[in-house]
């Protein structure tokens, strides 16, 4: 009786959709990724934080409190197409990269790499950031000059450096792949391939990756016991004024969107990164960087915007190491008010690296693709930075 | 067994009683918190209590009991980081001494609805009392002193009331930041640094103040020497101000006593008085639609700080006035006063008469009914919830995403929840063609019935598939209503 129930039910089952069976041919998603849920015909985000109000519908401050409004309203087949075409090498230049080559799945969407490497092995100017929830973010690169995904790409695309590709080479290497054609036009009925639907199935898929299903967040919904005393104390360390870490990565997202100046060390050698004050011309903010998420920070080390920092607990102890401790001599910088001298003890530190540790969730991550329509290999292009480089030691200079 | 389960879940569905819980000296308040449930009060007796205590439960009272003079305190020996944080709505604090804390005596986090009252706060560090993100809250009654920045703080709150409150020996005595709708009345602010900064600050995730009424208080003698932390704002503020207006908007000034304060009476100013603050262009600078009403002043300015001073001798004068409008759009005339021969006064020449007299008929900016309470706040709705947010991630219901299909967990389940919930806490791989399931071992043996329960009711559908047991397809029924 029960097998023959079990027949039935998978009789009823639609095909496979986000895991893929390397014989069938292309075929994009018809469902939405984890985290959203069909209506009409578009992708809209849903989670336990989405009823929640938010004061001034800001989107941040405590617990139980509402997210900002995400970017959705995607369809499954843009998002899918995206995830295509963001693990692909055939959009850098040479081939070589994908833009998960910087952004690593299993390294939290970064690389590990205090500084990120471009094609030919070429050396970017800082620290890849993570993807997780950047589809909740205005501000985007360590030095904020970009206001969304689509406009944050073109940086990474054509940088020389970096993805070294030209607007006109991507046109013509994705135009000459009939699967990437057929599936544009899949996903894009009307549009089909152009560079800007390029832009927006990328920035489908990355506002795809949602992180909001931590042991802190079921924590924040109510069930008080999925953190033990040690992380519940670094979670009052964390949002006390002492620290005053949730006064900039406040929850839900871990940050506040806004730009701030720290003054923390560059590696040793590299001289002092202007940051914020490169795009704006306003010296008030030199040195300033966009306050990034501490969601899944476990995975993401080295940390800040060149890697200084390699572990958590060095990362922490910044903080408590007196305001301006480490801008170099003769610079002056306009220092965060929230920068003090906290006092933090040994005990407190480690308390509060057994916070962040609860920031991680990966139970949404999206599915690697075996292939990609470019026949290029997914899995060189992850590797990339190890088997085109010599790795090169933390703290190096280029 | 089973009839265990049955009775406890009918407890649970019954409202909880609201209780009294009793804390001696020896016990722990936190202990006491834990224990709470909605509508509990907690009565915290005289004695000392050596603790951090956080709240992230909805209306939780914690009130003290204090007999014959002596006071419950909470002593945080300049080491203990703040005494009270709290998250939930519908908070109140009463009748506590606090003392000594590194960080605040208060701290709110996005709790609606809080009472602050009768609290007794000594050199708690950097704030007094300081709720943020808050919708609707009343500070009341409250006595402050010894606070490094700001005794009491409302950062980035709706709807509050600063009322009856005695502030001094603090940077700044009460300070409006980044906030909308507030009375600040009746308060007697003297011998701080200043008195009442109503402020935005540049840099902040909500980034307006306006409609704040500043009235009946008494704002004396804040010539304390600014003793704030190095980098922050406050330390930035000249000594000897009674009330400054910065870049807020819509800002009414009315019925205060202001005497005595070495530099000026009242400053209204741009976002340029404090320096060496990273800019930020969303933060609108400008102080507009001020108005000063009438207001007693007199004796302010005898001494100003040397900015001020350099200023007056361009009229003059070496004194400094009752009140300072500070260079640039301060000066428009779209900010007021009632009767400006009566003071002396900076920088006000183009200012207009205000043709409001009075700002009487604003008697609260608390909200005539409370801020809504939070969605999920019944237990159906945190196991949907749990559900949607969490395990449709990965489980449709008749698709293969991530994990198999809620149908085909239903077909294999439909008799066993207790099967799901156990598996949910140590999960195996069964199927070769999926990846293994996360543990969800961190969720209560009950709350995992509850969800796998959930899961088996998914759709009306499903009353078919487990028809054969009734008490499931009851259960289904009861959950859909």
């Amino acid at each position: 009786m029960k097998c023959l129930r079990w027949l039935a039910v998978f009789s009823l089952i639609a095909p496979a959709v986000w895991a893929e069976d390397p014989q069938d041919d292309w075929q994009l998603s018809e469902v939405c990724p984890p985290g959203f849920v069909l209506e009409g015909e578009s992708c809209k985000f849903s989670s336990l934080y989405s009823e929640y109000p938010s004061l001034q519908d800001a989107g941040m401050g405590g617990l139980k409190v509402g997210l900002p409004e995400p970017r959705d309203g995607f369809k499954p087949a843009e998002i899918d197409l995206g995830r295509l075409l963001f693990f692909d090498p055939v959009l850098s230049g040479d081939g070589s990269v994908s833009c998960a080559s910087c952004h690593q799945p299993d390294k939290g969407f970064t690389d590990g790499r205090a500084l990120s490497r471009g094609i030919h092995g070429q050396i970017a100017e800082r620290s890849a950031p993570s993807l997780w929830n950047v589809g909740f973010l205005d501000t985007l690169f360590w030095d904020g000059r970009a206001k969304s995904l689509e406009e944050q790409m073109l940086g990474p695309l054509y940088a020389e450096h970096e993805m070294g590709n030209t607007p006109e080479q991507l046109m013509a290497s994705l135009s000459a792949n009939p699967t990437y054609v057929k599936l544009f036009k899949q996903a894009f009925p009307e549009r089909g391939l152009t560079l800007d639907t390029v832009y927006i199935a990328l920035a489908a898929f990355e506002s795809s990756l949602i992180s909001l299903n931590s042991r802190y967040d079921l924590y924040a919904h109510g069930f008080h016991d999925v953190l033990n005393q040690n992380e519940i104390e670094g979670m009052n360390i964390f949002r006390s004024f002492v620290a005053r870490c949730g006064e900039c990565h406040t929850p839900p997202l871990f940050t506040n969107r806004e730009l701030a100046v720290l003054g923390t060390p560059e590696p040793t050698g590299r001289p002092l990164d202007i940051g914020a004050e490169g795009p704006t011309g306003d010296r008030s903010l030199r040195g300033g960087f966009k306050v990034p998420t501490l969601r899944n920070i476990e995975l993401t080390a080295p940390y800040m915007h060149s890697g200084r920092f390699k572990t958590l607990r060095e990362t922490v102890e910044f903080y408590t190491k007196g305001r301006g401790h480490a801008v170099p001599e003769g610079e002056h910088l306009s220092i965060h008010w929230h920068i003090w001298e906290p006092k933090l003890t040994d005990a407190e530190l480690d308390r509060l690296v057994d916070f962040l540790l609860t920031l991680t969730d990966q139970s949404f991550m999206p599915v690697i693709p075996e292939r990609v329509p470019s026949g290029l290999s997914v899995v060189d292009a992850l590797n990339h930075s190890e088997i085109t480089t010599t790795p090169v030691a933390m703290g190096d200079t280029p | 067994m089973k009839k265990i389960t049955l009775l406890l879940s009918l407890l649970l569905c019954l409202p909880a009683m609201a209780k009294d819980i009793i804390v001696k000296d020896g016990d722990s308040i936190q202990a006491a918190v834990n224990e709470a449930v909605s509508g509990d009060v907690i009565l915290i007796h005289p004695g000392t209590y050596r603790e951090s205590v956080y709240v992230d439960k909805d209306n939780i009272t914690l009130r003290g009991v204090v007999v014959e003079g002596e006071w419950p305190v909470m002593e945080g020996d300049h080491k203990l980081n703040d005494a009270i944080l709290y998250s939930g709505n519908n908070f109140t604090v009463e009748w506590l001494k606090i003392v000594h804390y590194k960080g605040n005596a208060i701290m709110g986090q996005s709790g609606n609805n809080y009472v602050i009252r009768n609290n007794w706060v000594v050199d708690t560090g950097v704030y007094g009392i300081f709720p943020q993100y808050g919708k609707n809250g009343l500070i009341e009654y409250n006595v402050l002193s010894g606070i490094e920045d700001a005794a009491i703080y409302v950062g980035m709150c709706d709807n509050v009331d600063v009322k009856h409150n005695e502030v001094f020996d603090s940077v700044a005595g009460i300070e409006i930041e980044n906030t909308r709708h507030a009375l600040v009345e009746n308060n007697y602010a003297h011998n701080n640094t200043a008195g009442i900064l109503v402020f935005i600050t540049p840099g902040l995730p909500i980034k307006t103040a306006y409609d704040i009424i500043v009235r009946d208080n008494f704002v004396v003698n804040n010539n304390t020497p600014n003793f704030g932390a190095p980098g922050s704002i406050v330390s930035k503020v000249p000594v000897g101000v009674g009330i400054v207006v910065m870049a807020a908007d819509d800002v009414k000034i009315e019925g205060n006593i202001i005497t005595g304060n070495q530099t000026a009476g009242i400053v209204i100013t741009d976002l340029a008085f404090v320096t060496d603050v990273a800019s930020d262009k969303e933060s609108e600078p400008n102080p507009d639609n001020i108005k000063v009403l009438d207001n007693l002043m007199f004796n302010n300015g005898f001494d100003p700080v040397a900015e001020v001073k350099a200023a007056m001798l361009t009229k003059f004068k070496t004194t400094g006035p009752d009140i300072l409008a500070n260079i640039g759009s301060a000066q428009e005339p779209d900010n007021c006063i009632l009767n400006a021969e009566r003071y002396t006064s900076f920088g006000i020449g183009k200012w207009s008469k205000c043709e409001l007299t009075t700002t009487a008929d604003v008697t609260t900016y608390l909200l005539p009914a409370d801020a809504a309470p939070r969605e999920i706040e019944t237990d159906a709705d945190r196991v949907a919830r749990l559900y949607k947010g969490i395990c449709a991630g990965c489980h449709a219901y008749n698709l293969r995403m991530i994990g198999p299909p809620a149908m085909a967990i239903q077909a294999q389940y439909y008799d066993n929840p207790q099967g799901i919930a156990d598996y949910l806490a140590n999960p195996v791989k069964k199927r070769p063609d999926f990846p293994p399931m996360p543990s969800q071992g961190h969720l209560s043996e009950e709350l995992r019935l509850k969800v796998a329960e959930y899961m088996l009711c998914l759709s009306p559908k499903n009353l078919e598939a487990v028809a054969a047991n009734q008490g499931q397809v009851a259960k289904c029924e009861k959950m859909s209503k």
